[in-house]
């Protein structure tokens, strides 16, 4: 009896510890990237980080400006919006209130799909196929712009603003429609009438873990956009992002260099920017769940 | 007669939006296998690379990557598993709650590539585990925590709240509880949510490239101390970093990662749909 009790205090003692370890973890990203990035810091101020113009680390001297980084990002990213956001929300209410049966269990399983497959596949297809598209249809020097990265990261961002939506979608009360139905709307006329209106906070939300997904993706991004450090005027040019910088010039740093610190300074703005968005998007969730 | 026709309308752009979503799929994996299935044989899949890797098979990335993710999920499954139990069966409404909710919610939001850094800075360099399987799998794992958490948390709520009530009216304490009266109906969900996130993790690449990576290593890792060459990282350099490779070459190696990681894939969903068939509550 004693023996059994003791055992039990142990587990439940494990399962707490397991329970709160997630925010350790959290936490335990944070620190690490702020010891690294931190003595990167000491030497050049945040400000003249993020609104340098340029990104020279290795030559001399070397200058650490992500502006152009930052636009990168910002630029695939919002192609990736205008790519993903509309369809997705679209695919989500044809799925949830208009795919019937054995068609609505294909359409699911072909999003899942979608989002099973890795991003360095992705980006390996990107290369091979759209990449010498785009190059022949808008007769370019290269095809490796971003407008490359908006298409084959919107097509990463749907299957998440897709499910989320639907789940947004799903979770409107039945009496909603029905209502609306037996006003005499039709099925359309409740949809774009009522039900959107009630999911409008879930679909906010779901668009925003899209977005979030799109900031933070990088072997796609890397091997499809051209990685060039400047600062973009068009779609039809060669950028480069900042998760693309970490991960194509952190092999060739010496550790304990100032490059190297800056790199993991670029990793601080990415969980900072990755960190808001999705604590504002799970508050639209929450919000929607009372 | 207007507004039907409207919604006819509407729908068939509904449709044709749901197309534009689910054809880039099929296109995806019809040339992959299109393209890839003739350079895959058994020697492509059972022997060393050589000739810089331009000649030779793929044996050492798959091995790699079969023991990256079982690596990961020894570390995943029983944290992200305890975890569930604590936030389905323990937890109560409060702050603490909602934080770690919050947390999970970030945990699945992080970068893959700022997990990278994170797996350099901890396990690589403060750990001083080095570059090897070890701090690629502790990366995975943790990155893969919240998979496993959402899933076993969803497989034990299914389970409904009389069979515990039952089993507290016969004088079982808690930890008893949930032993005997709620995991074992759980199990089959838990193990949909594990595979699902070995799948991931088989696929990533961007936490793997500083953590374990070896660029060309053409023998099997004898520890989990190792470098390792992995399945993603190879398809990327083949890809980008080396010139002159066989486009047959790249594309059955492409073929073999999403074969692996479809193929756990399609035994998650059969777990799932027998699940629901057998559930009679």
């Amino acid at each position: 009896m004693k023996l059994r009790q003791i055992k039990e205090f142990i587990i439940e003692k494990l399962i707490f510890l397991s329970g709160i370890l997630s925010i350790l973890f959290v936490v335990l990203i944070f620190t690490f990237l702020l010891k690294e990035g931190f003595l990167f810091f000491k030497e050049i101020s945040i400000k003249t980080f993020i609104t340098g113009k340029y990104w020279y680390p290795i030559s001399d001297p070397e200058q650490f400006g992500i502006l152009p980084l930052i636009l990168g990002s910002l630029i695939v990213t919002l192609g990736a919006i205008i790519v993903s956001v509309p369809l997705s929300i679209a695919c989500a209410f044809y799925i949830s209130e208009v795919a019937q049966g054995r068609i609505k269990d294909i359409l699911k399983a072909g999003i899942e799909m979608l989002a099973a497959i890795p991003s360095v596949v992705l980006g390996f297809i990107g290369m091979t196929t759209l990449v010498p598209f785009l190059k022949n249809v808008f007769n370019l020097p290269t095809g490796l712009t971003a407008l490359s990265g908006s298409i084959m990261l919107g097509l990463m961002a749907m299957p998440t603003i897709i499910t989320i939506s639907e789940d947004a979608i799903n979770a409107v009360p039945k009496s909603y429609k029905e209502g609306a139905l037996a006003l005499g709307a039709t099925r359309w006329q409740a949809m774009y009438r009522v039900i959107i209106h009630a999911a409008l906070p879930g679909i906010i939300a779901a668009s925003m873990l899209g977005i979030g997904r799109v900031i933070g993706e990088t072997m796609a991004v890397m091997m499809i956009t051209g990685n060039a450090a400047v600062i973009p005027t068009t779609f039809l040019q060669p950028v480069r992002t900042l998760t693309a910088t970490i991960a194509a010039e952190m092999g060739e740093t010496v550790h304990g260099s100032m490059h190297y610190y800056s790199l993991f300074a670029i990793g601080i703005i990415l969980f900072v920017i990755t960190f808001i968005i999705n604590v504002t998007a799970d508050m639209f969730l929450h919000r929607n769940k009372k | 007669m207007k507004t039907t026709t409207k919604q006819k309308i509407a729908f068939s752009i509904l449709f044709l939006c749901t197309i534009m979503v689910v054809l880039p799929v099929l296109f995806v994996l019809g040339i992959i296998i299109k393209n890839g299935w003739h350079g895959i044989n058994w020697q492509f899949l059972t022997t060393m690379p050589k000739d810089g890797m331009r000649g030779g098979g793929i044996y050492p990335a798959i091995v790699g990557t079969l023991y990256l993710v079982s690596l990961s999920i020894v570390f995943s499954l029983p944290i992200g598993l305890l975890a569930a139990i604590y936030l389905n069966e323990y937890a109560k409404d409060n702050l603490l709650t909602r934080l770690i909710r919050l947390a999970i919610v970030n945990l699945s939001g992080v970068s893959s590539v700022v997990y990278g850094l994170f797996g350099l800075a901890l396990f690589v360099t403060f750990m001083k585990f080095g570059v090897s399987i070890l701090s690629g799998a502790l990366t995975l794992a943790i990155m893969n925590l919240p998979i496993v958490i959402t899933a076993s948390r969803e497989a034990l709520a299914s389970v409904p709240y009389s069979f515990r009530e039952v089993s507290y009216s016969l004088g079982l304490s808690r930890w008893q509880t949930i032993r005997h009266s709620v995991l074992p109906f759980a199990i089959p969900g838990i193990l949909t949510g594990a595979i699902l996130s070995l799948a991931r993790a088989a696929g990533e690449t961007a936490p793997i490239l500083f953590t374990v990576a070896a660029f060309y290593l053409p023998k099997l890792p004898d520890s989990i101390f190792d470098q390792a060459m992995a399945l993603p990282y190879h398809l990327y350099i083949i890809s980008t970093q080396i010139p002159n490779i066989s486009t047959e070459t790249r594309y059955a190696t492409a073929l073999v990662l999403v074969g692996i990681v479809f193929s756990m894939n399609i035994i998650a969903v059969v777990i799932r749909a027998r699940l629901r068939k057998r559930k009679k509550w």
